[in-house]
Formats: C-alpha cells, structure tokens, sequence
C-alpha cells in the first residue's frame, strides 16, 4: 500500500512541481519555510485544490483532475496532525480525540498516555501533550495515511529532542504511510527513513539521511544537511588533486574533480582543531581566531574563520579553548565535496 | 497647563458626560414614585404592548438567527465576486435613519408598493399587521446581529474548520460542531444587541405598520401615544424598557467576559471584508 501523488499547482512566487510515492514508513519532506511542503499536505488531505494532479492511495483514487475527480477532505482516509496542532479549544481532550472516531477513543488515550488528561481542555496542557492529543485523535478516524506538518516546530527545545524520540517509536510501530514536513534537517533524519528535499516547489533530491549527507545534490542541499558552505573556483592542482581559490582569501584541495565555480561543501564533524599545525593526513588548514563557542550536548560547535567545526566537550576542554584564540581548523580533501555553485 | 489641572480638565469633563447621560435615566424613576409606576404597568394600553412587543420581537428575532446565521457564515468563510458590496448591503441599515427604512418598506411591500399586486393576489396585507412589525424590526435590527457574526465566523480559526473535515466531517456537521460554539460568543452578542435594538424600534414601525393598541402599537409606540394621554404610564413604560436594555446590555458584558474569541458591541467590528 502506497500513497502516490502528483501535483502542479501554482502559488505565490513558484510553482509547486512533484511527484512523490509514499510507501508504508517515514517520508520526510524537508525544505526552508515556503518551498509548499504544507501545501502538499493539504492537497493530499484534500484542503487545497492543485491546478493538476492525481493523488491515490492504493487503488482508492482522491484526485485525478483530468477525470474530473475531487473527493472532498472527510471521505480521504487521512491522519492529520496539524503544525500547532489545532485542537478544538471547546471541547475536552476525549471529545477531540472522540470527534476523529468513537470506536478506539479509550484504547488510544492509552496508547498515548493521555488518559489523566481526558477532561482536560486543550489550553491547559503542554505542548507535548497536546502533539498526542492531536496523534490521538488523527489515529481515531482509522487512518490509511498519516500526514504531519511540522510536528514538532511547536515545542521547545528542551521537550523537542524526547518527543522526537516518542514519536518516531510510534511511527515506527503504525506502519502506515506517513509523511512528515519539516525544516529542520536533523529532525528528518530522526523521524525518517526517506527524505525528498522540497525548493521553491520542486524535489531536488531524494534518498535516506546518510545519502544526502553523503553526497548531496547541490549547495542548497549540503548547507540544509549541515555542511559548511565555502565558495571558490576550482582548478586542477598537483598530486591528482582539485585546488580551489576559495573567495575567504586561502586555498583548499579536494579529491573530487570539478572545475570552474564551485561550492566546497565540509561537514563540521570532518573538521578537526589543533593549536598548532601538527603532523597529520589533512591536506586543508585554516589558522585563525576562535569567533564562537557553543555547546550543544556532549559536543562544541567552534566557529574558526569561514568554518565551523564540531568537536566534544572533552576536547575543547583538553585544548584549553576560548574565544579569540588562534587555533587551525583542519579537514581532509576526500571531505572536501565540491558542488556545481548554486 | 500643569499636569494637575490637565488631569482636573479631564475628570470635569468626565463627570459632565456622565451626568448627561444618567440624569434623563434616573429622572424616568424618580420623577413619580415607584408604587405608581408599579400600578400603571397594569393599564391594558400597556399589557396589550407588552404582548405585541414581545410576540413580534420574538418573531423577528428567530428570523434574524434563523436566515442572518447562515448568511453570515457563507460571508464570511467564502470569497466570491461582490463580496465587499454585499458586507456594504448589509450595513447600510445601520447608518439608515429609520424613516427612510419605515418608507422604504411601505414602497416594497405596502398595497401600492412594488410586490404589493403580487402580495394582493395572494391576499396578503402586510402593512399595518403584526407583520408589518416583524419585517420592520428585521430590517432594522437584522444589521446588528449579521455583522458581528460576520466577524465572529471571521475570527473562527480556519485551521480548526480543517482540521474537522480531515476528521471526517462533512461542511455542515463541521459547522454546527466547529464553527457555531466557537462563533457563540460573538453570535449571543450580536443576537442580543439586535434584540435590544428591536425592542426600542419606533420609525420604520410607526409609518410601516401604525400604532394599533393590541395589534401594531409596540412599548415604544406606546410611550410614544401615552406621553400626550397619561405621562405617568409612558414613564412606567420608560422605565420598563431601561431595564431591560440594562439586562441585554449586561448579558453581552457577561459573554465577552466568558468568552475569549472576539465579541465586539461596535456592529462595524472591522474585520477581512470591511479592509477588503
């Protein structure tokens, strides 16, 4: 069972141009804010109307605008859990969860661990609560797909990385065809098993999380997986290996062999840090002045000139690191991508 | 000017507008003592108002919430062409004086008027009837209560409208579960402020449908006839109706406060097709 949809329909400043399949388990739609992810959504759901397009779940047919076929939202088999949830704010948690469907209502406030809630009103719970309230009651109507738009845009970073792990163990265990919009790269690769990256209303690229990261389409893709972004122009250098001229003033090298102007994309976890200039198989080195430090977890992102790298706390600790100190950043050429400048 | 006599200035004039608008109030009740206002309640000119009132006003009321409750929903949940012009439509008879609405109405449906030969093959009169006061306080009151549902249906967040058809409701069982209580608060406002305006309705009544102790002649009439015959009973009824708009007028507070979706008493409550 699959959901397939194919869409053209113009909005604001683009067209929203894609084809997609949704097989059971996780898609994740990923993108900056107004590339249409929501929009997909809602024409999956039934919400927008696309100039064109089909859309079917398995042989159930919701949309083919050249046969004329529109079903309207109520009679799409659809789970929607909305970015901030919209729950109905007059009715009490088992009466949202009821409007979806009568016939599960008790056995999914258990399953979500709502069940103290049930008379609560929506307004006076938190924000994770609310996104299994929401869960809850699109699982009620006996979903055959599962759409969520940002679910988790709506918590704050403190409760965010624990519902994530929540919810991807559910997801997981729904086993139905789900399909997840979000900015938020890291978030994906969390919740999903596949990952289409949606511009200005277009699919740039599609794979798992590791295959984005491990090659990634364009600049865009690269910069939205995390990597740091350099731009320069690349030239055959000695050794077999590309030089580039990076416009940040120094001069990098790269296995990968493209010339002219080019993006050097380096992921912060292929950067290492050194006080000095040491001994070891990098071929790239820039030496400059720390500009930040941030801690995130167990790991430190180090901003070094044009680069940031992320190395462990311990590390930073061992080094002795502050900002302003002048410390190399170094990175290998085989993790030095070069991609066609965007 | 010092701050001190500024802040005097304001509270002087604060007082003058206050005294102003309470004094002709408390005149109606203190002017003759309540015992006998009490027994002037009593005299059939004003039971037979009484029940006119409330009769028509009731009428009236179920027609406004039974067709202006849908209108209104379709206003303002759908964009079609003229949309402004009809919310404009829809507002001219709050800024109509209500002459013009009480001769309007007689060209409209009066014997001579332009359905009134249609109206006479189905031997329907409706000036100077019972119905003539109902179609008089719809037209004038109507506005009152389509306008803030307008902006309350408006206010009605279009997710929640979504999310109630992905949950397998169909437009109108999404509207009387969705739309409606949350729209309620703005609704009883608005049906209330109608209410109140119908109540105290006089022009478009008295040259519509007459002033006809026990058929047309409504509290307002009444005060109107009375305060040549017997001042007395038009204080009595004065004050009756001061009470009752102070109740209406209370009941809307005690919403808005409940409440937290907008509720406006101003019927020109701004909203997407008044900035369209």
């Amino acid at each position: 069972m699959a959901l397939d949809v194919r869409l053209a329909h113009p909005l604001r400043s683009f067209a929203l141009e894609l084809g997609l399949s949704v097989p059971r388990g996780v898609v994740a739609l990923v993108g900056p804010s107004g590339a249409g992810k929501s929009s997909v959504l809602r024409a999956i759901a039934g919400l927008l109307h696309p100039r064109r397009g089909r859309i079917a779940l398995a042989g159930e047919l919701w949309l083919d605008t050249d046969a004329g076929v529109d079903v309207p939202p109520e009679r799409r088999r659809v789970g929607f859990v909305f970015q901030e949830y919209a729950l109905f704010p007059h009715m009490s948690v088992r009466a949202n969860v009821a409007y979806g469907g009568r016939a599960r209502v008790d056995e999914l406030l258990a399953r979500l661990e709502i069940q103290s809630l049930a008379d609560a009103r929506p307004s006076a719970i938190s924000g994770g609560e609310r996104q299994r309230v929401a869960l809850a009651r699109a699982l009620a109507r006996d979903p055959a797909v599962l759409l969520l738009d940002e679910p988790l845009s709506a918590l704050d970073a403190h409760t965010r990385a624990h519902v994530r792990a929540e919810l991807r163990e559910l997801l997981q265990e729904l086993e139905l065809p789900t399909l997840v919009v979000t900015h938020d790269f890291e978030d994906a690769a969390a919740l999903a098993d596949q990952i289409g990256v949606l511009v200005a209303g277009r699919l740039v690229q599609e794979g798992a999380a590791a295959e984005l990261v491990a090659a990634p389409a364009d600049a865009f893709v690269a910069s939205f997986t995390g990597a740091n972004l350099l731009r320069g122009v690349a030239t055959t250098g000695h050794g077999g290996l590309t030089e580039i001229a990076l416009d940040a003033g120094f001069t990098a090298f790269s296995t990968d062999e493209v010339h002219g102007r080019v993006a050097l994309a380096v992921y912060p976890w292929e950067v290492s840090i050194a006080r000095g200039l040491v001994l070891d198989s990098a071929v790239n080195h820039v030496r400059a002045p720390i500009a930040s430090l941030v801690p995130l977890g167990n790991r430190v992102r180090v901003r070094v000139g044009p680069i940031t790298a992320e190395v462990t706390a311990q590390s930073v600790e061992r080094l002795g690191l502050r900002e302003g100190d002048v410390v190399v950043a170094s990175f290998k050429a085989t993790g030095a991508r070069l991609l066609p400048a965007a | 000017m010092s701050a001190r006599v500024f802040s005097s200035v304001l509270w002087g004039a604060c007082a003058l507008v206050l005294a102003f608008l309470v004094l002709p109030l408390v005149a109606v009740f203190t002017l003759v003592p309540p015992r006998e206002l009490l027994d002037q309640l009593s005299s059939p000119v004003v039971r037979d108002a009484l029940s006119v009132t409330v009769k028509t006003n009731l009428v009236a009321l179920a027609l406004i919430l039974g067709l202006g409750t849908p209108a209104a929903y379709l206003i303002a949940t759908r964009v079609f062409p003229g949309r402004a012009l009809v919310v404009t439509l829809i507002e001219l008879p709050l800024v109509l004086p209500p002459a013009v609405a009480g001769i309007g109405l007689l060209a409209a449906f009066g014997r001579a008027g332009l359905l009134g030969d249609e109206l006479g093959l189905l031997g329907i009169t409706v000036s100077f009837t019972q119905t003539a006061v109902v179609l008089a306080v719809c037209f004038v009151a109507g506005p009152f209560y389509v306008r803030p549902a307008i902006a309350s249906f408006e206010a009605v967040d279009p997710t929640l409208v979504a999310a109630s058809r992905t949950l397998g409701a169909g437009p109108a069982r999404t509207f009387i579960r969705i739309a409606l209580p949350l729209a309620g608060g703005g609704l009883s406002a608005g049906a209330a402020l109608a209410f109140a305006r119908g109540l105290g309705e006089f022009g478009a009544t008295i040259m519509f449908a007459g002033s006809l102790q026990g058929v047309t002649q409504t509290l307002s009439l009444a005060i109107y006839q009375e305060f040549d015959l017997n001042f007395d009973t038009a204080l009595a009824i004065s004050a009756l109706l001061i009470l009752v708009s102070a109740v209406l007028l209370l009941s809307v507070k005690a919403v808005a406060g409940w409440r937290s979706t907008s509720v406006s008493l101003i019927p020109f409550a701004r909203s997407r097709s008044s900035s369209a």
